[in-house]
């Protein structure tokens, strides 16, 4: 079956009790007992919930997963993630990489005793050169956080299982739709859900799947036993939100190549970040492996000003943090996003006072690129 | 304000745009803003939803804390507050410990280098005895779970305070109306929100509530990090729940009180563990601290087929785990809460294959008599 079926379908009812084609919002804590030992396969549910379960296994389908696991956000599915370590393991990190993942990483793992190396996964040779005895998983943004950044998912995967490492790939940015990393031999992929899957800009939470069935029994035990898990509303509306992925992706790609060709050449912008751009370093591979460049545009403009007038005369681009929204938004990474992140390590990749993120919705392109258009003018007309 | 005034009006401001009495759900990930230079109070939704705020303000004001936190379940609100321990510190717990704590001691912190020692908390000195120079803190459970054991809370948390620790209590049995840790003396109050909180066995969510702003903030740091908060849906069915915590607090602990006396007639029943007994050896201790016995029981029966029988045969206790919703739960510890737990630990803990816990709904307890009546006298 094709990805638009599977997702089209995801929580379709096969009981015929009601005949409802969508899932339930199982809005309960606990399931009642038929008799001692015995179960219905619910018990409590955080162990284990209806409606979440369609969700978990909507997305484990998506991917060619044997299973899936959805939490309370895409931060609670990393640490829940995190569990499978153990002091004294070490990690090797996608450098320019989400600011909450690095927080996380940096200000409460670290105190636990897992290390970690960051290093610009977008060469596999530096990702060898960084593994270490005691390293145990590659945490890679298959397209990273706000550069644009394109691991080759194939390649790093085939490293991992050389070295018997893990292999984990926040996939948020690209989806199962337009990269499917299981396929391509990673282990786990991760998402904030909240982003594409859900894709509304309603919904905090996180997804998980896993390929192989006794690396997900682990992950299950972590995600049961931290319960960091995703509640039934919030689950149902992100099932709904998935159903319409792979039209709401094809629009807002349609409207990113738009947006970053006309970015590219405006005079007040200078360099672009869109892998859908011939001349983005990642283009080729993108085009080999995965279906699409997705929807994300970081850009600089060329004089700090340019910054503030844009973030606050944009009148459709709303200015907030997150992404992969119906909606279109615009970031400014560097106080926003990655403020987390030391001040030097921002500069050196490129995270500067000038850099700006745009997520692109599915409003009609014409109207987006006139917002731009009056903003980078001064606003001021009415 | 008292404490049922409180329920109705604190952490629920009514909105001055539209006067609407019930806090809106704020349904978005993320809040855009108006200044470059100085943020909104709200950016992106696990950092802060005003939904989930006004339910963390109205936990923190009922238990007297400074701040309050929502987590997406009761082990999600626990596990956030022990990743403020470091490798190498050691914490003393209460033996007969929630299953689900017991197992995230003792798997999964353990290989972080996070150190127990499990004592019997209903002694002082025996807390005192397992302290240690690397010990950061106490968790405590009063009453227990399964085996309503009583922790002298003041005594506890004097002897914290007094080597430098925190005293951490979850305080689900009980909800802040009928005992409050951080008055005691305690820092930390954790919750099942599950439980008697929301009240409706309808939502999965934990609390964490802290005495001090300072401590406040580490947890809410970890909170926003960790990330694992509370839906917005969700944390609106729980200030729904709130409303009505006092009204079935008094019913459910009226019940279970007429429902104990019937149980300690039954020549079936070898023994029945609640607070509210002269004859329990916390009797004194838990009413100085707490102002009622809750409506969570646990008995013993005379055997192991009279035990399968009720808990199959009961029609409106359900047979499930949790509890302190508005229907009656009749729960079996040693294959549920306490199923996480090794089979000779849990016996060490006297936690039998005869004993059964009740928790107590809002039916009239005639009818909940009635339907054990039938079995228990087949």
């Amino acid at each position: 079956m094709k990805i638009a079926t599977n997702a089209a379908q995801i929580g379709l009812q096969r009981e015929t009790r009601t005949g409802a084609v969508t899932v339930p919002i199982y809005q309960t804590a606990t399931f009642r007992h038929p008799g001692l030992g015995q179960s219905t396969g619910y018990d409590y549910s955080r162990s284990g919930n209806p409606t979440r379960q369609a969700l978990e296994e909507g997305l484990a389908l998506l991917e060619g997963g044997c299973r899936g696991f959805a939490y309370a956000s895409g931060m609670a599915a990393i640490t829940s993630l995190m569990f499978l370590f153990r002091q004294g393991d070490h990690l090797v990190v996608t450098e320019d990489l989400y600011g909450g993942s690095y927080r996380l990483f940096e200000k409460l793992f670290q105190q636990f005793g897992l290390s970690f190396t960051y290093v610009d996964t977008s060469d596999v040779e530096l990702v060898r050169q960084a593994i270490r005895p005691n390293t145990k998983a590659l945490f890679v943004e298959s397209l990273t956080n706000p550069l644009l950044k394109v691991a080759d998912v194939e390649q790093l995967s085939a490293l991992c299982k050389e070295r018997e490492i893990l292999c984990i790939v926040d996939n948020t940015f690209l989806t199962p739709y337009l990269l499917r990393c299981l396929d391509l031999g990673a282990d786990i992929t991760i998402y904030s859900g909240s982003k594409y899957l859900a894709g509304h800009n309603d919904t905090v939470c996180g997804l998980v799947a896993v390929k192989d069935p006794a690396l997900a029994e682990q992950v299950y035990f972590h995600q049961n036993g931290a319960g960091a898990v995703l509640g039934p509303q919030d689950s149902w509306l992100t099932i709904r939100g998935m159903k319409t992925l792979t039209i709401r992706l094809d629009r807002q790609q349609e409207n990113a190549e738009a947006l970053a060709r006309w970015l590219a050449q405006h005079p007040q912008v200078g360099k672009v970040y869109y892998p859908g751009l011939p001349d983005h370093p990642g283009h080729e591979l993108m085009k080999s492996r995965g279906k699409g460049f997705g929807a994300m545009i970081a850009f600089e403009v060329t004089e700090p000003r340019l910054v503030k007038q844009l973030l606050m005369k944009t009148r459709l681009i709303s200015f907030a943090e997150s992404l992969g929204g119906v909606e279109s938004l615009i970031t400014f990474p560097q106080v926003q996003t990655h403020a987390d992140i030391e001040p030097e390590t921002l500069e050196r990749l490129g995270i500067n006072h000038l850099l700006l993120r745009l997520s692109v919705g599915i409003e009609d392109k014409d109207d987006l690129i006139a917002d731009l258009a009056q903003a980078f003018e001064g606003g001021d007309q009415a | 304000m008292k404490f049922a005034t409180e329920l109705i009006h604190g952490g629920n401001p009514i909105d001055p745009e539209h006067g609407s009495l019930s806090h809106p759900i704020y349904l978005s990930s993320t809040f855009a803003q108006h200044s470059m230079d100085h943020f909104g109070r709200y950016d992106y939704a696990r950092s802060g939803n005003p939904t989930r705020e006004a339910l963390e303000e109205a936990l923190a004001g009922l238990e007297k804390g400074a701040t309050g936190l929502a987590f997406a379940s009761g082990m999600a609100a626990i596990a956030s507050t022990f990743l403020m321990f470091a490798p190498g510190d050691h914490l003393v717990v209460c033996e007969d410990v929630y299953g689900g704590t017991f197992r995230l001691l003792s798997t999964l912190l353990k290989g972080w280098g996070l150190q127990t020692t499990f004592v019997d908390a209903t002694d002082t000195a025996a807390i005192a005895a397992a302290i240690r120079p690397e010990t950061k803190a106490l968790y405590l459970e009063t009453p227990s779970n399964p085996l309503i054991k009583i922790t002298d809370l003041p005594a506890a948390a004097a002897l914290a305070r007094e080597k430098g620790l925190l005293t951490i209590v979850d305080n689900t049995f009980m909800t802040p109306y009928l005992q409050r840790p951080l008055e005691l003396g305690c820092d930390i109050v954790l919750h099942s929100g599950t439980k008697f909180i929301n009240g409706h066995s309808d939502v999965i969510c934990g609390f964490a509530v802290a005495r001090d702003a300072e401590i406040g903030q580490r947890l809410r740091f970890i909170q926003n990090a960790f990330g694992a908060v509370l839906g917005p849906q969700d944390c609106w069915l729980v200030l729904r729940g709130l409303k009505t915590l006092k009204v079935r607090m008094e019913e459910h602990q009226a019940s279970a009180k007429k429902i104990v006396s019937w149980l300690q007639g039954q020549p079936d029943v070898a023994k029945v563990y609640y607070p509210g007994l002269p004859e329990h050896p916390g009797y004194q201790t838990h009413l100085a601290q707490a102002s009622g016995p809750g409506a969570v029981l646990s008995f013993e029966l005379s055997s192991y087929e009279l035990t399968k029988r009720l808990l199959e045969g009961v029609k409106l206790s359900a047979f499930a785990v949790s509890l302190g919703g508005v229907e009656s739960i009749l729960s079996y510890p040693a294959k549920m809460s306490h199923a996480a737990m090794p089979p000779a630990e849990r016996e060490a803990r006297g936690i039998k294959d005869t004993l059964v816990r009740l928790s107590v709904g809002l039916e009239d307890p005639d009818d909940l008599i009635a339907d054990m009546d039938k079995i228990l006298h087949r």
